[in-house]
């Protein structure tokens, strides 16, 4: 299924040709109209779309970061009066202060396009019946959501985040049949559902499980697919690129398709910044081609990731980028090796007898990190035996030694004791800079 | 002749004992006899009570990971070398005993060892047939 098939099954020479007609014509408005980036291109010595040549051209142009975002905040990279504005969001602030994201008219028309791309990819139509479980508000998520899945035609409910036993019970009475929600609260929600006190049927029409804002290991993946009785489909977008639609997964889930006519991408490798061989996994960086409210021109996302020019059986021509393996922020250099909290999230959904949910906390004693891994002891088998425990605790720590090469300290804690995550989840605590012991 | 006991995981951090045992008393549920084994993360809490049923409904409610398990309970009198008789007994016997403790009885000169073994309910046979006192599970809940 479709949603614009002339577009999402373009043939990769058209694809290519309007790519760069965009990608010049965004580069002209750009300089004419965004003080900051007249400045950046200028100094680049590119004045004029026309010095685009072809795609591989695009190295010349500046990249555009986080913090560049953030020093113009809030309208610094407006590129409209503000009277053409009609939306205003801004990133839920994970890192810092947040950022800013605003929308023409025609930049939101352009955003309900593209997700309604990404959700008709995993399966919705007008007969879905779709519960929104991110936070309404500033977050791009929800609303993002909502209206490309308005679109579709598909029957919304914005639930918003919180309640959890609410959302069962309109999951249930409802007649849901797909659930967005991140990946950790989808998994809660699935644990919930199973101390509901109603049968497995009552949940029967729920089928789609459309997450994002955060990563999602496979294993959690089956976890949730498990529980929910879903079947998940990733998507990937960010407020500094417009929100949700940037890419999504299609009913093979073997990648994101990006909706490659409207966002450019590259992979970078973030030390070099030079272009990583193809097919080699990498930093994305991304550039809008058809934002006129606040376009963005190559986006260091901080995101982890490679990209697949392969055809994908479903006919979309359009790139498919893995699922992010990490973002360059996430990742915690502990005793000089890298550590992405993915790895250990893999682990530990893959382990009996703990839970899915888990924290880290990096210490420093006399110059030496340390890195302990909290996680949840869920069931009551080995209560008996304290070397049962002890041995479980081994399993763990060995499994991470293997996945992580590196040691680590495995505390079992009580089930719950966790902190639940309704949007982003925070599970790393760093106190090396803290405490000094 | 099997007592069910409870086994709850609690971490080691301050208050969380007194909070379990609030839970409990919430419930309505007396404590007959008490244990706790830790590690330095983590210890195991034991607890006989009255009304095992309503007690782990109460802190299963509470989130808490927690099994029932059978124990059995010994008489002991306050005479030098009773108690050694009943573990050399079961040691003979081939009887392992996983953990135990011991609380006194209202009664006077008699304690009573609650007892983890292998096999527990042939080791309760097996010990009162040898002239042990072995409690009846009603016994120690109504103490």
């Amino acid at each position: 299924m479709f949603f614009q098939k002339e577009i999402e099954t373009m043939k990769s020479s058209e694809l290519e040709a309007l790519q760069l007609t965009r990608l010049r014509e965004m580069v002209d408005y750009c300089y004419r109209n965004v003080p900051f980036y007249h400045k950046r291109l200028g100094e680049a010595g590119i004045t004029s779309g026309d010095q685009i040549k072809t795609l591989s051209d695009i190295r010349y142009i500046p990249f555009t970061t986080k913090d560049d975002i953030r020093d113009q905040y809030p309208f610094g990279l407006l590129a409209v009066p503000m009277k053409e504005i009609v939306r205003i969001h801004a990133s839920s602030g994970t890192t810092g202060k947040p950022t800013v994201g605003v929308y023409t008219r025609q930049d939101l028309e352009n955003w309900s396009d593209y997700v309604a791309r990404v959700v008709t990819a995993a399966g919705v139509t007008e007969e879905d019946v779709i519960q929104i479980s991110f936070g309404y508000g500033l977050f791009t998520g929800a609303l993002g959501l909502h209206y490309g899945l308005e679109k579709v035609g598909a029957t919304v409910i914005p639930a918003s985040s919180g309640n959890s036993e609410k959302q069962l019970m309109m999951l249930r009475d409802f007649g849901v049949t797909g659930l967005v929600a991140t990946p950790s609260y989808a998994l809660y929600l699935g644990e919930l559902k199973k101390e509901s006190g109603y049968p497995p049927e009552a949940y029967a029409k729920l089928r789609h499980g459309i997450l994002g804002s955060e990563g999602c290991t496979e294993e959690m993946r089956d976890r949730i697919e498990e529980s929910l009785g879903v079947n998940v489909t990733d998507n990937y977008g960010m407020t500094e690129l417009t929100g949700p639609g940037v890419s999504g997964e299609c009913e093979y889930r073997c990648g994101l398709h990006f909706a490659e006519d409207a966002f450019l991408p590259e992979i970078i490798d973030s030390d070099t910044l030079e272009p990583t061989a193809p097919g080699e996994a990498g930093e994305l960086v991304v550039t809008t081609l058809t934002r006129k409210g606040m376009p963005v021109l190559r986006y260091r996302t901080k995101d982890i990731t490679r990209l697949n020019y392969e055809p994908c059986r479903c006919g979309r021509t359009h790139v498919r980028m893995d699922k992010v393996m990490g973002r360059t922020d996430d990742m915690l250099i502990i005793k000089g090796v890298n550590v992405f909290p993915s790895q250990i999230e893999s682990v530990l959904v893959a382990t009996e007898l703990v839970g899915p949910h888990y924290q880290l906390v990096v210490r420093r004693k006399n110059f030496m990190d340390s890195l302990e891994v909290k996680v949840e002891l869920t069931d009551a088998s080995l209560l008996e035996s304290f070397s049962g425990l002890e041995q479980l605790r081994e399993k763990v720590h060995d499994k991470l030694k293997s996945v992580l090469g590196l040691e680590t300290r495995v505390t079992l804690v009580e089930p719950k004791s966790l902190e639940r995550f309704q949007g982003k989840a925070k599970r790393v605590l760093d106190l090396r800079n803290e405490e000094q012991e | 002749m099997q007592i069910q006991q409870l086994s709850v995981f609690i971490e080691n951090k301050p208050g969380r004992l007194a909070e379990i045992t609030e839970v409990l008393a919430e419930a309505q549920v007396d404590i007959r006899a008490i244990s706790v084994a830790d590690t330095s993360d983590f210890g195991i809490l034991r607890v006989i009570v009255d009304k095992p049923d309503a007690a782990i409904a109460a802190l299963k409610e509470h989130g808490m990971t927690v099994s029932l398990t059978n124990v059995i309970a010994v008489g002991i009198s306050d005479e030098r070398g009773t108690f050694s008789k009943a573990v050399r007994f079961l040691a003979d016997q081939g009887f392992d005993v996983e953990y135990m403790y011991a609380f006194i009885s209202r009664d006077q000169g008699r304690a009573y060892v609650i007892i983890r073994t292998s096999d527990g309910a042939r080791a309760a046979q097996a010990l009162q047939d040898h002239g042990f006192e072995i409690l009846p599970a009603e016994a120690v809940y109504n103490m």
